[in-house]
């Protein structure tokens, strides 16, 4: 009685959860849909490339593998990424995409470290035109080996206008040696205006092996750079999280953390040991995020573990969250400018989907006709339960897709009617581990208890290897596989919930009505019915023996499944016969006693 | 009809009346090997249809249209190719995308003109392009992979939960069986495999194994103590399981396919919901097979393992030994032996533990222990 109390309590939380999210903020009383049911927004990515440059099919499979990973990981959306014409990448999303998830798919995030050579105001120093790359590129012939440095890089309005120069030092000693300085390099870092928003919008195609002048975000500094010393894929993972302060207090300020592969950690331990004693601002490092300096913490001790936190600019959670993602699955092979962004509707129409749900809704209607043959009236504890089990599902689904962007699929829908024929297996496994012990002539309160003990150990062992199959398919699982593998383990712990607390409770409770205890010829657990093949023992030293025909004491007769109450019976029959008293069977406990 | 129901359940369960499926294995096994080389057969000869997810095909964009009716593109794609299943979608406000697998340049010319035609624009505001695929080797070699190691996992916790490996191994047996037998129909019917039918093979292993484990779980309560005692043989104690699961099997299968063959006959055939036919379709024909397999397949395939077993083998040996010496004892007496496996064969009764003696009414009160 009390977990059935429970159990309302908690499911008129979980609605009460919803309802007070649809007013506070931006939840909804139906789950979401995902692509294929509801539409969503197309986006038609194009690679920015130079005029000429192709891209290899295996560049585009690349890139549309990390924008999946990308995308899976920020929830379970199900976008729909393909490639088209060989060369676009088309993104279906749910919904109206935000500026997160844009950039998600879209940046590039090709994460590098390089020594910080030289800070500056952001302005151009001297009046010479901006785009002054293209006048020293043209120094050596060697540009072409560096697509940024063409000068057809100016030519391309989306093409990143931070800039190298290609005149190298004689021998530099370390990629922080002022060797770099060249007067070509010095020329194009005084060109750079970081006050203009075109020079700040990021590129990343730089080449790792030169210095670079580039940018920060926000315009009020450019940075004079060496060469590139650790990159994205000495990485092993990166997390975003609040900034722990000195003392192990935590902060309000949101970072990104990272963690260095062994390699990478040893690279950086160099790095941060080398850059210690120098004096400004060559103790700085630079982390250069597609072409832009994110930041340039200065060095104040190495650091040899192998970690690492961005922090400090315009963080905030939710782009320290992207910024995490996207470094998490490494760069894009590909930068990539968005051509064409539509609505598009759902591929499968709501007539189609209305027709599959009333479908659906017969062959419950049929469910229940068949559980009330099966069961009588204990099918009604049946149905009630799937009612309940359903009730949780869709309140769940409506609750996750509010907070964790849970979309509802076809698969998913699928899923879920799969559902409908694992959870009434446990309330059949449970009724017929009763029936049986019935049979075996316990009283119905014992059999439910003894029927539940038994059933329980089969219906966890059951879900269990389900809840396994749907944890395993869902960590490592990509797309539509992933949604299916949450809809599998929310049903199959939905399953448990409502048979621990609502069927085996309610079982009980009906139990002790008499319309179930004296077993109704409707109640579904009529022992008459049930018992008809043996002896069930009624209690108080009776035996009810179905009333077969023919119903002559069954006197045992194969020899050695003799029990020793069937040979006393047997040798007191045989002695009664022998006397000649007819009358001393009658009441003798002489049932077949293997039979029960 | 149920109350007929009924007393056959009450029969299996007491074993007046079972059906030997253990002991007719060979058999099982055989028309299940036929099955799967069936299977195998229409799936080399036909191979599978996969569809614009995971091969790529071609995209059709018809713009300026006025009537944005969905059904005039499906119409016109299913006009040129029969087996195509074409998703159409509406982009923007008055452009139509039409994607469907594998066509031929012909076709693809022809289902241009006739969208031109059936949407009542000119050949000029039909483009075609070609589009990869979806769920691309990535997204199929991951699965696979997470796959194997469910495999892996369910194969070691079936046999920590049952103690024995040979489930385990019966168990992915069946459920390769179920697998197997559900994409050979996919090939023999012929319809285009989506990831919506990948799913559902996938939804089929969950059901799969949980099926198993369920009747297996009977087979060990039955079997726990059959080194105990004489009576039967282990393969005896098996089969009364199977008889004794046999109503839940059917029960549960019936419960489980009504909704899914409502959807597969009602929805795709009678009402036409054409994309949910493939999903429904692989769930159909899973679950049928999966509630035979593990009748079938699994726990035959589990005795067959265990009979190797030298303890079982000598038990099996030492039964049979007792019962033809008693058949003989019998026999000499003038009554014949009926060799029947009962009900709860080897426990006459259990211990129900402390909570079913009767209770004191009153009870001393805890804090005075007795002076």
């Amino acid at each position: 009685m009390r977990t059935l109390v429970v159990l309302a309590i908690a499911i008129a939380a979980l609605f009460g959860t919803i309802v007070a999210g649809t007013q506070f903020s931006k939840a909804t009383l139906v789950p979401k849909l995902a692509l294929d049911l509801e539409g969503g927004t197309q986006i038609i990515l194009t690679p920015v490339l130079d005029t000429g440059a192709t891209v290899s099919d295996t560049t585009i499979t690349e890139a549309i593998r990390i924008m999946r990973q990308r995308v899976d990981s920020s929830g379970v959306s199900e976008a729909q990424i393909t490639s088209q014409g060989g060369r676009n990448i088309v993104v279906g999303i749910p919904g109206k995409p935000d500026q997160a998830t844009l950039d998600l798919v879209r940046k590039s995030a090709q994460m590098r470290f390089r020594a910080v050579l030289g800070v500056a105001a952001p302005d151009a120093k001297s009046t010479t035109a901006t785009p002054s790359a293209s006048a020293t590129a043209t120094a050596k012939p060697s540009a072409g080996a560096t697509p940024t440095a063409k000068p057809s890089a100016v030519a391309t309005p989306t093409a990143a206008p931070t800039t190298q120069s290609t005149d190298l030092p004689a021998k530099p000693t370390s990629a922080s040696d002022p060797a770099y300085l060249t007067p070509g390099l010095m020329a194009v870092f005084d060109g750079l205006d970081c006050t203009k928003p075109e020079n700040r919008r990021g590129g990343g195609a730089d080449d790792p092996a030169r210095p670079l002048v580039a940018c920060d975000p926000t315009g009020t500094q450019k940075f004079l750079l060496g060469p590139v010393e650790l990159e994205g894929k000495d990485l092993s993972s990166a997390d975003s999280g609040l900034k722990m302060g000195p003392n192990g207090v935590v902060t309000n300020e949101w970072v990104v953390n990272l963690q260095f592969t062994g390699a990478g950690a040893k690279k950086f331990g160099a790095i941060t040991t080398r850059m210690k004693p120098a004096t400004p601002p060559f103790n700085q490092f630079g982390i250069v995020l597609d072409g832009l300096v994110i930041s340039a913490p200065a060095v104040n001790e190495p650091i040899t573990n192998g970690q690492a936190e961005i922090s400090g600019g315009n963080i905030t959670r939710t782009s320290a969250a992207t910024l995490a993602n996207q470094l998490s699955f490494g760069a894009l092979p590909l930068t990539f400018s968005v051509q064409s962004e539509e609505q598009i509707s759902a591929t499968l129409g709501a007539e189609q989907l209305q027709r599959g749900l009333l479908a659906g809704l017969i062959g419950l209607v049929l469910v229940v006709i068949y559980s009330m043959l099966q069961y009588r009236t204990l099918g009604l504890v049946t149905v009630a339960s799937l009612v309940i089990a359903g009730t949780i599902t869709y309140g769940l689904i409506t609750l996750l897709s509010w907070t964790q962007g849970y979309r509802l699929s076809l698969p998913g829908v699928a899923g879920i009617i799969v559902s409908i024929g694992i959870t009434a297996d446990s309330f059949i496994v449970f009724f017929e581990r009763v029936r049986d012990e019935l049979r075996e002539g316990r009283t119905l309160l014992a059999a439910i208890e003894q029927g539940w003990e038994r059933a329980r150990r089969t219906i966890l062992a059951a879900d269990g290897v389900n809840f396994l199959a749907a944890v395993v398919l869902y960590f490592l699982g990509v797309g539509g596989v992933r949604g299916f593998a949450y809809t599998l383990g929310l049903t199959t712990i939905v399953d448990l919930v409502v048979v621990f607390t609502f069927t085996q409770p309610v079982l009980r409770l009906l139990a002790r009505t008499p319309f179930f205890a004296e077993g109704h010829k409707f109640s579904g657990l009529d022992p008459n019915q049930l018992v008809s093949a043996g002896a069930r023992y009624r209690g108080r030293g009776q035996v009810a023996r179905p009333a077969l025909a023919g119903a002559a004491p069954q006197v045992a007769d194969d020899g050695p499944r003799l029990t020793i109450a069937e040979r006393r019976a047997a040798a007191a029959r045989a002695q009664a016969a022998a006397d000649g008293n007819d009358a001393a069977d009658a009441g003798s406990a002489s049932s077949k006693g293997s039979d029960n | 009809m149920a109350a007929g129901f009924a007393q056959w359940g009450n029969d299996l369960y007491s074993g007046k009346r079972s059906y030997n499926i253990v002991g007719h294995r060979n058999r099982w096994f055989l028309f299940s090997g036929a099955l799967v080389a069936l299977a195998v057969t229409f799936l080399l000869a036909r191979g599978l249809n996969s569809g614009i997810e995971f091969r790529g095909g071609s995209q059709f964009l018809v713009s300026n249209v006025s009537n944005t009716s969905q059904q005039i593109a499906t119409d016109a794609v299913i006009g040129v190719e029969r087996a195509a299943v074409p998703l159409v979608s509406l982009v923007g406000g008055n452009s139509v995308r039409v994607q469907a697998g594998d066509l031929t340049a012909d076709q693809v010319t022809a289902v241009r003109s006739a969208l031109a035609s059936g949407y009542g624009v000119a050949t000029s505001d039909v483009t075609s392009t070609f589009i990869g695929p979806s769920w691309g080797a990535d997204v199929t070699q991951k699965a696979l992979r997470g796959l194997v190691i469910f495999l892996v996992l369910v194969a070691i916790v079936m046999t920590l939960y049952f103690r024995d490996w040979r489930m385990a191994v019966a168990a992915l047996v069946a459920l390769g069986h179920d697998l197997i037998l559900t994409v050979g129909v996919y090939a023999a019917v012929g319809f285009e495999v989506t990831p919506a039918g990948v799913i559902g093979l996938l939804t089929i292993l969950g059901y799969s194994i949980y099926d198993t484990v369920v009747v297996f779980d009977k087979v060990r309560e039955n079997t726990a103590g059959v080194a105990d005692q004489k009576r039967h043989t282990y393969a005896e104690l098996a089969n009364l399981a199977l008889n004794q699961t046999l109503v839940r099997s059917i029960n549960t299968s019936v419960v489980a396919l009504l909704p899914v063959a409502a959807i597969l006959f009602i929805g795709s055939f009678l009402l036409g919901a054409g994309t949910l036919r493939d999903i429904a379709l692989a769930l159909f024909v899973g679950m049928i097979a999966g509630t035979f397999s593990s009748i079938f397949i699994a726990t035959p395939l589990q005795v067959a393992l265990r009979a190797r077993e030298r303890g079982i083998a000598e038990h099996t040996t030492a039964v049979l030994q007792r019962r033809v010496a008693a058949d003989v004892a019998v026999t000499a007496s003038g009554v014949p032996a009926a060799i029947t496996v009962s009900a709860a064969p080897l426990h006459a009764g259990g211990h129900l533990g402390t909570a079913a003696q009767p209770k004191r009414k009153k009870r001393r009160s805890p804090g005075n222990p007795k002076r």
